[in-house]
Formats: structure tokens, C-alpha cells, sequence
């Protein structure tokens, strides 16, 4: 699989692409047709030939691009939702080879175990040392299992702040990739507090006395990545998703059951997209993916996000900690919509 | 149980209440008054014996047969807990709006309008200065009659408030919380509230404030995984249901039956995640002493 160029490659596990998948399946075909028989190359008729060929070709292509950009241009919340989790998808460990230098990952929360979900390491992002947390869904079924499908544990929620407190020891910024579908709901996460470790890693980020920026690269999953989103500032990739509750779960409860219909209802009226996020001041940028997704151009998409951090590292650092901490604070305390009456 | 509860009732009504023989009128409260008109009896939702309601509510509303801590109300709440006529509301004037103009099978605003002529609060948490067994308190509580208690901005705005004061006036600061988690319908602005009254807290814990933390039936989700967490002392009434994800998601995930009690207070006084697991009708004075050791 070509993964730094696909763009002539639509992910099949997206059903909006597969219009796509047709048009690019008639350009590979005419592409690596061989010449008709009996005209030789170079004869005038093979030339011809070639030409239509050529020109047919460009007309395809041409199809293939508006397609896609009428696809993506009206994508709506749950195609928006299904292109964040789709397989193809680049995940915190393509941005970790795209964007981070010298990755060193570090291990365990020193109490219980390794969660496999989260990783955490130091690296360089363009000049920038930093502390790197990114949450891991793993590319195949074996790597997916040891990650739990991406979603954390409370010990991985507590390695993450072992790691943010180490940063915060050795004035190291931290930089957080989100992708998860959310906090695991399982008998051992229970018992051993994910509500806890959710909660105490939202305080401590708040006040931790060194920059933090926090993206969601795909999957923005509820407490489960606010648990590692507290930050001085938060970005969405383009087609990356951030609510309160999954489209499927909101439908369960306030639709009363969740089938495909409900679930692009509950999508639309959760305003979960990155554009959606920035107009309710939950984030402060969306970045830009490729055209028809990061999963089309990931090194497009890494070079994105990478121009991104080390511009928003360098805008961080310039401040003192206590300004800092205060406008964390600020930003924070501003989220939210009430009416103040007279009475 | 019958032993138990005797020592609520007057000694005449105690020697039949053992007896298999006795009346409704038996466990009717100590001044039985008989201006109470009939069908005021209510059936306990854990063991289903009939009990006068004076009689439960007199109790706390705590089921006299069973000690089964019924759901009450914010109003209900505050005057069980505080000094007569204490309690000084504040922020009642912060109202939700409808944000994202959200519409499930009937609009936000359309809900938020039906919970408030229901309720006479505008959202789901009552708040303000009050004294608990004469100390000075900050309270916060969560109403979950409104939206099961969910979190939306106003909740989160006023927890946030009180924390800020509790922490100017070098007052404690005592949350009971009950909530269905953070609000749907105002998506990614319930989502911060979380991360708003964490750092709330946060401020407060530097401040060097007590905030101590009482979870009731049920604290779930968003609340559980925020400030209901961040208790320097956390306390939760018996039996309370304590979680992030409800025990019907984990059944529906895992495919296997839960542990006995699961999720339930005891199970998190078990697991190391409350301090003291305490009936109703000690609140006031289980929190009266964490001031006087920890308080300002
Ligand atoms: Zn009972």
C-alpha cells in the first residue's frame, strides 16, 4: 500500500468513497493498458492511440478531483465521524515517524502496568524538546488487542501524568495527539478508578507549570480524551470529531436506539466537527488535511500539524509560567454558554 | 430490620411493631398527627414494605424498614442538611441557553422549559452560603429532579463560582453530587465544563481549601470523572451508585456478569476511591467534623 501518496486510493471501508473507488479503478486500467495489438510503438497509430488514451485519462482524473471535493466539501458529521475512525487513517504512531525526531518512548504509570493505549516518550518537534502523549488504536488486529482498540485504562491516563509531571521537572513542553473513541468501560477500569484518573489528570494539567497543546487527530471521544486534552491550547485535524458522547451512545439514550438513521441525527446535532468545535470555542484551530482526507496524504497531513506545533510551541514559550497558567485558567473558565438575567 | 427501626417511634408504638399483628397506625410518626389524609403511604423501591411518607420523611427519607436512601430533590436536600433558614442562595439569576440549537426527539429548549416549570429552578444545581451545625460552608447541589442533574454551562459555571469563592473566603466548600453525567444537548461546552470545575478545584486545592465531596444515588459519567472525584475528602451515602461508565454499558461491552455490588459505595470504599461511606442522618456531623480538623 502506497501510503505517503493515495490519492487514487479510496479507503473501502468508507461507503461515500466507493464512487471513487470505481473512477480510480477505470484510471488504473487504462493506465496500464498495453498498446492495441498491431500498432507498433511509435506507428502513427499507436500514437493516436496514446493520445486518447492520455486524454481519456486526464478527463477521468478530472472527475476523480471535483468528485472528491464535492464529497468533501459536503462530507456531514457522521461521514466526518466515519472518515476519523476510518482504518485507513493515520495514527499517533504515523505522525510520531512524520512529525517527531528521535521518539523515546517511556513506559508504565508505576503503580499498575503499561497501558498500551497511551504512549508517551520524549522527541523533538522542529527545534522544540518536548514530552509527547498520544493515545494508540493500533493498524492491525494483533497491535489493536494489545492497544485495546485505543481505549485507555486508568493506568494509562496515570502514565501520561507520570510523564507530564516529569516534563513539567525538567521544563519540557507536552504535546498530546488524541485519538480515541474513549475511556474504556470495562470491570477493571472501573475498580480501578477511570473515573479518578480522568478527573485528577484534567486538574493537574491545568496547573501544570509548563505549555501544553493538545490535538485531536482523529477519535475526540468524551472524558476519555479530555482526560489528556487540558491544555493552552487545543486543535482539531480537519476531519478529526470532539463531543461529549459518541454519536452512536447519544442516539441510544436520547433517540432510544441506534441504527444508522439515528446515528447521523445524533452526529449533526452533537456539533462534534473541528469547524463546528471553533465556532463554539471549545478549540482554538482547526488544521487543514489533504484534499479527501489525511488518509489520502498523510505526509501532507503531518506536515500540517507539524508547522502547527512548532508554531504554537514557540508562541507558548514566549510566556512567563504565571501568565501562562492564568490564561489556561481564563480559556478554561470562558468555555460555555449562559444568560445572566437581570433578577 | 423491625429492631432497628424502633428507635424512631414512641415506646408504645415500639412493642407492637415487632409483632406481626400491627397497623399502619403503629409506625405512624411520634405526634400522630391525624389530619393526614389517607393515601399518603409510599412503597419503598428496595424492599417494597408500605411506609407512612410523614413517617420516611421525617426519617430523611430513608426508608425506615431497610435503610434504603431515597433520590431527594436540592430543595429537599439543603434544608435536611443545613442550620434552620441558613442557607442564602446564590447565582440564581445564571440561566442555560440552548447553544447548538440541539433537537433530539424535542428540542433542548423546549426540554429546559418543561424542567424548570417542573422544578422552579432554572438549572440543575442549587447553590450558595450556608451554615452546617454553625460552621460557614459554601454548598453546592445537584438537583437531580432537573435533566437527571446533567452538566451543562450553568452547572459548571456556578461549581466553578463556588469553588472560587470558597477559596476568597477561605470557606469550606461541600458539594453533594447526583448527575446523569455531562449534558448531550450542549455537546463539546458540557464536555469543558469537566475540564472548567477540575481547574476550579485546582485553584482551590492551591489556595490551600477544603473541598469535600458527598456523591449520592447516582454519580455518573462526566461528574463522576471531574470534580466528584477531587474530594480532599470524599464521602458517599450507602448503597449510591459511584461510576464512569453505567453498569449497563460495561454489561453490553464486556458480555459477563458484574462483580456483587458493583459500582455501588461500599464497592468504592472496598477499591480505595472514598473515604467513608456515611447514612444520611450523620451527614451533618461527619462534615461538621472534617471542618473542624481540616477547615480554615
Ligand atoms: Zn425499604
Amino acid at each position: 500500500m502506497s501510503t505517503l501518496n493515495s490519492t487514487y486510493n479510496a479507503a473501502l471501508d468508507l461507503d461515500f468513497e466507493r464512487p471513487l473507488a470505481a473512477l480510480e479503478q477505470q484510471i488504473t486500467e487504462l493506465e496500464t493498458a498495453a498498446p492495441a495489438p498491431g500498432s507498433a510503438p511509435g506507428s502513427e497509430a499507436g500514437l493516436n492511440k496514446q493520445v486518447d488514451l492520455a486524454a481519456e485519462v486526464r478527463k477521468l482524473r478530472q472527475s476523480h478531483t471535483a468528485m472528491l471535493k464535492k464529497i468533501y466539501n459536503n462530507l456531514g458529521a457522521w461521514n466526518t465521524v466515519k472518515v476519523a475512525r476510518s482504518a485507513r487513517r493515520p495514527q499517533v504512531t504515523d505522525y510520531l515517524r512524520l512529525v517527531v525526531k528521535d521518539f523515546a518512548e517511556l513506559h508504565g504509570d508505576r503503580r499498575f502496568g503499561d497501558d498500551k493505549a497511551v504512549m508517551a516518550g520524549f522527541g523533538r518537534i522542529g527545534p522544540h524538546k518536548c514530552l509527547i502523549v498520544g493515545t494508540h488504536k493500533g493498524k492491525d488486529t494483533k497491535e489493536r488487542v494489545a492497544c485495546n482498540f485505543g481505549m485507555p485504562h486508568p493506568e494509562g491516563y496515570r502514565k501520561a501524568l507520570r510523564c507530564m509531571k516529569m516534563a513539567e521537572k525538567f521544563g519540557l513542553p507536552v504535546v498530546t495527539l488524541i485519538d480515541t473513541a474513549g475511556a474504556y468501560p470495562g470491570v477493571g477500569a472501573e475498580q480501578r478508578g477511570q473515573a479518578e484518573a480522568i478527573a485528577v489528570n484534567q486538574l493537574e494539567m491545568s496547573r501544570l507549570k509548563t505549555p501544553i497543546v493538545a490535538v485531536v487527530i482523529g477519535e475526540g471521544g468524551s472524558g476519555g480524551a479530555l482526560g489528556l486534552g487540558v491544555a493552552d491550547r487545543v486543535a482539531m485535524m480537519q476531519y478529526a470529531w470532539y463531543s461529549v458522547i459518541s454519536p452512536e451512545g447519544c442516539a441510544a439514550i436520547l433517540w432510544k436506539t441506534a441504527n444508522p438513521e439515528t446515528n447521523a441525527q445524533a452526529a449533526e446535532a452533537l456539533k462534534l466537527t473541528a469547524a463546528d468545535n471553533l465556532k463554539a470555542g471549545t478549540i482554538d484551530e482547526v488544521i487543514e488535511e489533504p484534499l479527501g482526507g489525511a488518509h489520502r496524504n498523510p505526509q501532507i497531513a503531518a506536515d500540517n500539524l507539524g508547522k502547527y506545533l512548532t508554531k504554537t510551541l514557540r508562541d507558548l514559550k514566549r510566556y512567563k509560567i504565571e501568565n501562562l497558567l492564568r490564561n489556561r485558567y481564563d480559556r478554561l473558565r470562558n468555555i460555555g454558554k449562559i444568560k445572566e438575567l437581570a433578577d | 430490620m423491625a429492631e432497628n427501626k424502633t428507635s424512631t417511634l414512641s415506646t408504645d408504638v415500639a412493642k407492637h411493631a415487632s409483632g406481626a399483628g400491627r397497623t399502619w397506625q403503629d409506625v405512624a410518626p411520634v405526634d400522630r398527627r391525624s389530619d393526614v389524609p389517607e393515601g399518603l403511604w409510599m412503597r419503598c423501591v428496595n424492599c417494597e414494605a408500605m411506609s407512612y411518607r410523614k413517617q420516611v420523611e421525617l426519617n430523611l427519607d430513608v426508608c425506615p424498614e431497610c435503610d434504603y436512601h431515597n433520590r431527594i430533590g436540592a430543595d429537599q436536600r439543603v434544608s435536611q442538611l443545613v442550620d434552620p433558614d441558613s442557607f442564602e442562595p446564590m447565582w440564581e439569576n445564571l440561566a442555560p441557553v440552548d447553544p447548538l440549537g440541539f433537537v433530539d426527539r424535542i428540542p433542548y429548549a423546549q426540554r429546559l422549559e418543561q424542567e424548570q416549570a417542573k422544578t422552579g429552578h432554572r438549572d440543575a444545581l442549587l447553590c450558595g452560603k450556608a451554615f452546617i451545625k454553625g460552621r460557614g460552608v459554601v454548598l453546592a447541589v445537584m438537583d437531580n429532579r432537573f435533566m437527571m442533574a446533567s452538566m451543562g454551562s450553568v452547572v459548571g459555571e456556578k461549581i466553578a463560582r463556588c469553588a472560587e469563592l470558597a477559596a476568597e473566603t477561605d470557606q469550606p466548600f461541600v458539594m453533594i453530587a447526583a448527575s446523569g453525567g455531562a449534558r448531550m444537548q450542549e455537546s463539546g461546552l458540557s464536555l469543558a465544563q469537566m475540564a472548567k470545575t477540575s481547574a476550579a478545584i485546582g485553584r482551590l486545592d492551591d489556595a490551600g481549601g477544603l473541598f469535600i465531596s458527598v456523591l449520592t444515588d447516582p454519580t455518573t459519567g462526566g461528574v463522576t470523572a471531574s470534580f466528584a472525584m477531587l474530594g480532599d475528602v470524599i464521602i458517599a451515602e450507602p448503597k449510591a451508585l459511584i461510576c464512569f461508565a453505567g453498569p449497563r454499558v460495561i454489561a453490553n461491552t464486556v458480555r459477563e456478569q458484574l462483580p456483587e455490588g458493583f459500582q455501588r459505595a461500599e464497592f468504592l470504599l472496598d477499591k480505595g476511591f472514598i473515604d467513608r461511606v456515611v447514612h444520611r442522618k450523620d451527614l451533618r456531623s461527619e462534615i461538621s467534623r472534617v471542618i473542624d480538623y481540616a477547615g480554615k
